[in-house]
Parts: structure tokens; sequence; C-alpha cells
């Protein structure tokens, strides 16, 4: 019988750092060695001793090889992400062998060498724990430690190759000197490994970006292109997924109220649960008190609701709502609301995203409103930000959970915001609050401009706001042009006119078809 | 041996040699070594010979990576050579013995 590895096909070794089995699909290639190659600061010994960590919760004991910081700055190092190196080691989880430069002694080269003392002591480490996992950190440090550079390449291959015959996985991290470039600084360490991963520590606009691309799994499947990843405490690497997530997503057809009838009827009988609602306007049209709404509909009915706030203090909206006949304090108090009060810049986007679903899990609302994500938006990077709101909208329609964002436009009358842009497409539906000028007055214009899979209100509708909330009137049938914030005045009889074809046309159309939905027929009138 | 006798700028050389196994160059190291203590050290040294694939422990305490490495213990300073100790003159170095040699014909060497 053949035990020759590359006859069978590429077994995963799920990692346990979640996330990031998610992108390598399954896991690390078993019995392989891995390349993990990085700037300084990306995050390599951390993703090395996570993954040595996963391991042991796993049950997998592990041996960590150290060049570069000692086994004690390591210990020390690791503490706050909650590894106990110390008490593993002394369980017999953990081997650390340390290889470390000594300082304190004075080292003379005289003829040829090999590193077979290295060797011997991961072998007999692996073998003293039982370890599957091996983790080397970093190569790129062995060649610093020695003056003749081709016996540590040379050997740095032996040692790769004794690894695998080892019936071990292992993780090999090795130096970049830019996040763009060669893979490592040796330019032999990819060839030592079977699979090659980059972590990135992007500087882009001001704020650092991490990313993890998996450039090349030998023989095996996984996601393509860099993922952006944080480093937290008390966890390590978190890896965001964005595809993946995607994927997962559930739609249900039942619906909730908005926490306002009129508007529940415009969105043809509220929103649907598992839904992401967006409410845009200029400041001052009623994005917020939108909100307090549909948190007093949800507590209505015995819903728990989040509050995402980054544009007012607490004070100031508690007193708000107060104004609109909505009592947060008391729904605080009753445990159906809880409101998070933040400056955005304080967390950067990734950082930002975790917390979030960190506190979506512990609170388990029903509903979650997010007031504004324009405000979210100025911290950091397009691409950051709508990888955050594409985190978030999936992860809570996963949860089943109705979001509410909001997102304020620049100018006071019609246009429409740089987020709304980047996020129209991932939200379901879209509900437009305008300022309407009419005979030297400001009025205020409700529509709703999407309600994926739901027919709704196509009018233009003027409300008022009062101590009671909002109140929907009648739909603005002489003005034209509210959108784009240049509203013109037709005569009525003129109207009269174009309204009678325009309905004499929507009827033969009906008749024709009965398949297309509500939405289609509204883009082609347009 | 009476120590008193000895005198203090001739202690006796404790040597520790790690290899890997029966290779060649673990023998050139052995070879190399012994010529140059029997010739500058007068035979007065002890020398340990560690094979690391026998005493994996012993590499992990000394904390050594490469093979064959040389630790003087004694006398102090600890010194390491690294390789198969071909090159007389870095060993002769790294041991210190031209130092030796120079305070054993009279000249000062800064105590």
């Amino acid at each position: 019988m053949t035990t020759d590895r590359d006859d069978r096909q590429v077994v995963k070794l799920p990692t346990g750092i979640e996330t990031f089995d998610v992108i390598a699909k399954g896991g690390l290639p078993k019995n392989r060695t891995t390349l993990v190659s990085g700037t300084a600061g990306s995050g390599k010994t951390v993703f090395a001793v996570q993954f040595l960590a996963a391991g042991i919760r796993a049950g997998e004991a592990g041996v960590l090889v150290t060049f570069e910081e000692s086994s004690a700055d390591i210990r020390q190092n690791m503490h706050g992400f909650g590894w106990d190196l110390a008490q593993w080691e002394q369980d017999g989880k953990l081997y650390i062998v340390d290889a470390s430069p000594d300082p304190s002694v004075e080292t003379i080269e005289s003829g040829s060498f090999d590193l077979g003392a290295l060797l011997a002591r991961v072998e007999h480490a692996v073998r003293r724990v039982g370890a599957t996992r091996v983790a080397v950190d970093s190569l790129g440090a062995v060649f610093s430690q020695f003056t003749d550079q081709s016996t540590v390449r040379r050997e740095l291959f032996r040692i790769a190759w004794a690894l695998k015959s080892m019936d071990v996985t292992a993780v090999l991290t090795a130096e970049r000197t830019a996040d763009y470039g060669p893979v490592a600084r040796f330019g032999v360490e990819e060839f030592i490994a079977d699979n090659v991963m980059i972590l990135r520590n992007v500087l882009e606009g001001e704020n650092r970006r991490r990313t993890i691309e998996i450039l090349k799994f030998r023989g095996t499947d996984h996601q393509k292109g860099e993922v952006p990843l944080t480093i937290v405490p008390a966890m390590g690497i978190v890896v965001i997924p964005l595809s993946a997530m995607q994927l997962r997503q559930k739609s249900s057809d039942v619906r909730i109220s908005s926490g306002n009838a009129d508007l529940d009827q415009m969105c043809g009988g509220g929103f649907f649960r598992d839904s992401v609602i967006l409410i845009s306007g200029a400041t001052g049209t009623g994005k917020t008190l939108n909100v307090a709404q549909f948190l007093k509909g949800g507590a209505d009915v015995g819903d728990r609701c989040l509050l995402l706030a980054f544009e007012e203090s607490r004070e100031q909206l508690f007193r708000n709502a107060i104004g609109w006949g909505i009592d947060f304090e008391r729904m605080e108090r009753d445990g159906q609301l809880r409101v998070v009060c933040e400056y955005p810049e304080t967390e950067g986007l990734e950082d930002r995203l975790l917390a979030t679903q960190r506190m979506i899990e512990e609170f388990r609302p029903n509903r979650v409103a997010l007031d504004s994500l324009s405000a979210l938006e100025r911290v950091g990077t397009i691409k950051a930000f709508r990888e955050f709101v594409i985190g978030l909208t999936s992860f809570i329609k996963h949860q089943e959970i109705t979001g509410l964002f909001t997102s304020t436009t620049p100018s006071l009358m019609g246009g429409t915001s740089i987020t709304e842009g980047h996020i129209s497409t991932l939200t379901d539906s879209i509900v437009l609050l305008r300022y309407v000028e009419m005979f030297g007055e400001m009025k205020r214009g409700i529509t709703v401009l999407k309600m994926r899979g739901s027919v709704h209100d196509k009018a233009i509708r003027e409300f008022t706001i009062d101590g009671q909330g909002m109140h929907l009137g009648p739909a603005f049938r002489n003005v034209t042009g509210i959108m784009s914030g240049m509203p013109a005045y037709v005569s009525p009889d003129e109207l009269e006119h174009i309204w009678s074809k325009f309905e004499e046309r929507m009827t033969q159309r009906e008749r024709r078809s009965d398949r297309r939905s509500g939405m289609d027929r509204r883009r082609d009138d347009q | 041996m009476n120590a008193a006798q000895m005198p203090e700028s001739d202690p006796r050389f404790v040597l520790r040699l790690f290899v890997t196994g029966k290779t060649p160059r673990a023998s050139a190291a052995v070879a190399n070594l012994r010529r140059i203590c029997d010739e500058d050290l007068d035979g007065k040294y002890e020398l340990e010979v560690i094979d690391v694939l026998e005493q994996p422990d012993a590499a992990e305490a000394a904390r050594v990576l490469a093979t064959p490495t040389l630790i003087k213990m004694l006398p102090p300073p600890l010194r390491r050579i690294i390789g198969d100790l071909s090159d007389r003159e870095k060993v002769l170095l790294g041991l210190e013995l031209r130092a030796r040699r120079d305070t054993q014909t009279g000249e000062s060497s800064g105590s």
C-alpha cells in the first residue's frame, strides 16, 4: 500500500480560527507547511501563536519555535489575547523551542555547519508533547543569526522537509520589506513551504487597513484576493470574510411595523422582518424621528431594540425622543432598548463591525437602528466603509433582525449622498425624506423609493412632525422635481391631464402582464 | 592533582562539543578540536562530545541551533564556536588562546 501523500487528496485541517477557515475553505492543508509572510506589525506572530492556541483548545498539542522573541517575551506578549502559554506548557500541551539569539554569548563561525541541533530539538519537542501543529516564527530571524547565508538556506529546506515527514501541520512566518513586492525578504522562504499567505498592514488615507491573502494553496481550493481582518484583544486575528457572509442570507415575508401606521401603509404593510431599510435625508428632515418610531414600534410589540447612535449625545437623543412622545428611558428600564452613543472616530471600522456583532450576539435584539452611516463614512476609506456595511447587513439579516440605517444627504434640497451610492444596492428598502419649498414655506416630503419584493406607494407625500411624532399628509400632486431639489409647480389642469394619461397606460400594462412586480413598473415609467 | 599547585593564569579548559550523529562533519570537528587542544592546551582540558540526536535535552538546555557547536564553559567568559573547526585561527581566537599565550610570555595584556 502506498503512503505517498501526493496520491491522496489534500485534507484540510480546521485551524480553529473560524473566520480564517471560511476563506481557507476548511482550514490549512493538513501535514503541510504554510508560509505566512508580512511586514513588521502585520500580525505574523499573532497568527502563528493563534494557530497553536486554537489547536490546543481543540485538544491538539503544539510546538512553537521562536527565532526572534525570547520565550519569556512571547509568553508575556500573547497573554493579552487570552492565551496562557505558560499554563499550556505546564500541562504538556505546548512546547516552546527558544531559538532566539543570546546576546550575552559571543559566537564565532569556523568552518561548515548545519542546523542539526535545531532540528533535533524540534523533533524532540514534537515527540515530547505529541504535537500535530508546529509554528516557526520567523524564518528571517534565522538568517540574522548566522553569517553563512547559503548554509541557512539549505538548512531551512531540510527542516521544512523534516517537518513534512513528522506528520505535523506547520506555519512558518517570514518578513517582507514592503506590503506590495517580493513575497519575502530572502527570496527563498516561499519555496520552502507548500502554501503561501500574505498578511498586510497598509496605510490608506491615514487609516491602517489589515488584510490577509491566500496566495497559493498547493492542490486545493481557497478564496482569492485580500480579505480584511482585525486584531482584537482576547480574540486575536478575526478575518472578515465578506463573500462568505453574503451567501448565507435568508429572506422572510414576515412584516413588522415601522412604528408609524401611515408609513407601514406606504410600504405595502410594513417592513420585512429580516430586511435592511435605509432612510435618507438632509439634516433635520426627520431621520432620527423615523429611527425613534422604529424602535418604539418594536418595543410596543415586545421586540428588543438596539440603537447605535453616532451623531447625537445620549441626552440629546432622549430629549428629542420625548419631544415626539417617545420615552427611551422607560424602554431602556424595561430592557427593551439599549442605546449606544459613541463618537465614530473612537474605533476603526473593522473593530466597530466586530464590536457591533458581539453586542448584537450578546443583547439579541429584534431590531437594530444605526444613526447615521454617514457619520461612520468619514472614519475609514470608501472600501472599508463598504465592507463595514456589507458585513453588518449580512450579519443582521442572518440573525433575522430588522435593520434601519440612516444616511445624511449633503445638500438640503434634493440630492443623494455618497453613502447611498455605496450601499443602496445592499439595502432592501429605501425611504427618502426631502425638504420641499412651496410658496415661501419649507415642507417635508417622504417617499418609498424601493421596497424589495413588495408593492409600495410611489407618491411623494407631505408629512408634519409634532409631539406625537410623524403624520403623513396628502401627496404633492402639483409639484414636480422634488427629488432633484428643484421643485416646479404645475397647474392643476395640466396635472390632471398628465395623470389621466399616466394611469391609462398603467392600467393597460397591468392587464398585459401580471407577473411583473410593482418595482419594475416603476422603473419603466421613469 | 593539587589545585594549589595550579597557577591561576593556567586554568583547565572545560569544553563541550555538540554534534549530530556520526557524520563526516562531526568526526572532522572532533579531530580538529583534539588536534588544537593537544597542541595548544598541552592536554589540560576536559572535552565532552554530545550527540544531539541522543541528547536533545542537552541541546535544548544549552540553546544550541547549529552543529557542530563548541562551547567553552571554562574559563569564563562563555564562548561559542560554530562549524567543523577547520579554521584553526578562529578556533584559537574563540578559545582566547592568543591572549593566554601573550601573558605566558610575560607581555602585559592589561590584566
